[in-house]
């Protein structure tokens, strides 16, 4: 039994090993990959954080990928403008803070473009997608608009234009707000009755409602005039980055790329 | 710093009231729970003592930012899918209360469990000897030399409890936390914002832990 025992840890420290071989040899190859590109950037790798889960503009597929509107435009215009990055999913509270401490060069989350924020030493960039923000009840709801809304609870997820917007309407109607960190949670909330509505960014819950068969219905007019999202610096020695992405958005809306990127996800 | 405090202060102060408030709740159902598996644990009785080591198995067993979504979103569904029934629908203040109480009520049991059994067997088997009834001997000499032993644990966990409500935050309670992140996400401020929020929790503990040790003091107070 001792020896089998032996053996047997003998032979997982073997694959493990095996294992990290094969990882460093893997690693080697990103880095040739890396320095082939150098020749037309500065050479320097910009760190991009990010949201874990904002669906369709963020998020893990099936296969374990992280894929979305963000990801594939900042792919594109790192392409067109010829600079390395790294996407590092963070979650949205630490994207933000990863950028202050300076353990990211900028943030991509599907951020609305406000003047607070500004004011709070952020730059942002051009936007690059324009989103309303409604409110979404459940199915079987007889909520029809914010009238009905009198002394319930509505959900909003923490930062979002969709709780902004919330709590702009909350004293005229007199209702109160639940905030949620994420939006499946908050979905979740609706769907099971402990807040009657929840406020959110049209595209994701219309992305979210077909995805994920939620049995919710959006009131479409009850949507805002919306803002633009944008990509954010918070150290203003990165404006190169803002300019990079700038110059990139506008070559990636001329050649078509754009469209393509946002038809594949809200199409 | 002194621009977010001085506007988003009395937010952040009404939040730090919700927390106090949902343990102080939390921790008054917990000393209950606490007491009653405790003692199941400690009596001669197969059933309570088999009951009460469920209880703290499971509840010690699963994160309470689990039990905090199950209690939140996961028993109303079952209630409703399961048995057709839409009546109980928590809010927020009372799925975190049954949380916490849970929690802390597990952790509890196993504090009152240890503290009776750290007195010497001698002391029950001397106080049955002398005609008390098991109960009296219970109450009038076991029990108050547990508490002394106790009493530093119980506070112990009081002030995990306190960090733990913030754990409620994502299940939409105004505590502390949550708001704090609103606050971040309006201002996008992160540093100033959690520099105010761990300074409310460093002099509310730094409170509770003076509070503590007079208690300590005074209980011990013509011992050794």
């Amino acid at each position: 039994m001792k020896k089998a025992l032996s053996l047997l840890m003998a032979a997982t420290l073997a694959l493990g090993l095996a294992a990290c071989g094969g990882n460093s040899a893997n690693g080697d190859a990103n880095n040739d990959a890396a320095n082939s590109s150098d020749a037309s950037g500065d050479g320097k790798t910009w760190v991009i954080a990010s949201d874990t889960v904002f669906k369709p503009f963020e998020y893990t597929d099936a296969s374990g990928n992280f894929v979305g509107i963000d990801v594939d435009l900042v792919a594109a215009i790192a392409e067109d403008q010829g600079f390395n990055y790294e996407i590092k999913s963070l979650g949205w509270d630490a994207a933000i803070a990863a950028c202050q401490a300076g353990q990211a060069d900028g943030m991509i989350a599907g951020a609305s473009i406000t003047d607070e924020r500004k004011e709070s030493g952020w730059i942002f960039s051009d936007g690059y997608y324009q989103a309303t923000q409604t409110m979404t009840v459940a199915e079987d709801s007889d909520i029809t608009g914010f009238e009905d809304l009198s002394g319930k609870t509505v959900a909003v997820k923490t930062g979002t234009q969709g709780a902004a917007y919330a709590e702009s309407l909350k004293d005229q109607y007199g209702f109160e707000i639940t905030y949620f960190e994420d939006s499946p949670t908050m979905y979740q909330a609706v769907l099971g009755g402990q807040t009657v509505a929840c406020f959110e960014d049209t595209p994701i819950m219309a992305s979210s409602i077909k995805d994920g068969d939620l049995a919710l219905k959006i009131l479409e007019d009850t949507a805002n005039e919306g803002a633009p999202y944008g990509f954010a610096i918070f150290n203003a020695d990165n404006q190169e980055l803002i300019d990079m992405f700038n110059a990139g958005l506008a070559n990636i809306k001329e050649n078509g790329k754009y469209d393509e990127i946002i038809a594949k996800y809200l199409g | 710093m002194i621009q977010i405090f001085t506007d988003y202060g009395p937010l952040l102060l009404q939040a730090l009231g919700q927390t106090l408030l949902l343990t102080l709740l939390g921790l008054f159902f917990a000393c209950i729970l606490g007491l009653i598996f405790g003692i199941m644990s400690v009596l001669k009785n197969r059933v309570c003592n088999v009951i009460s080591t469920i209880f703290v198995d499971v509840i010690r067993g699963v994160p309470m930012i689990v039990l905090a979504f199950y209690v939140y979103l996961g028993i109303p569904y079952l209630l409703k899918n399961g048995w057709g029934l839409t009546g109980f629908v928590p809010t927020a203040l009372q799925a975190g209360t049954i949380c916490l109480a849970l929690n802390c009520g597990a952790y509890m049991a196993e504090i009152i469990r240890a503290g009776i059994q750290s007195v010497d067997k001698g002391q029950m088997e001397a106080a049955r000897s002398l005609g008390l009834p098991y109960w009296k001997a219970m109450q009038r000499v076991v029990l108050p030399q547990a508490i002394r032993t106790m009493i530093p644990s119980i506070i112990n966990q009081f002030i995990i409890t306190l960090k733990d409500s913030s754990i409620l935050s994502v299940i939409g309670f105004p505590e502390l936390v949550n708001t704090a992140k609103n606050v971040v996400a309006i201002t996008f401020d992160s540093f100033a914002v959690w520099t105010i929020v761990a300074l409310m929790y460093l002099i509310v503990i730094t409170l509770l832990s003076r509070f503590a040790k007079i208690m300590e003091r005074r209980l011990n107070r013509g011992r050794d």
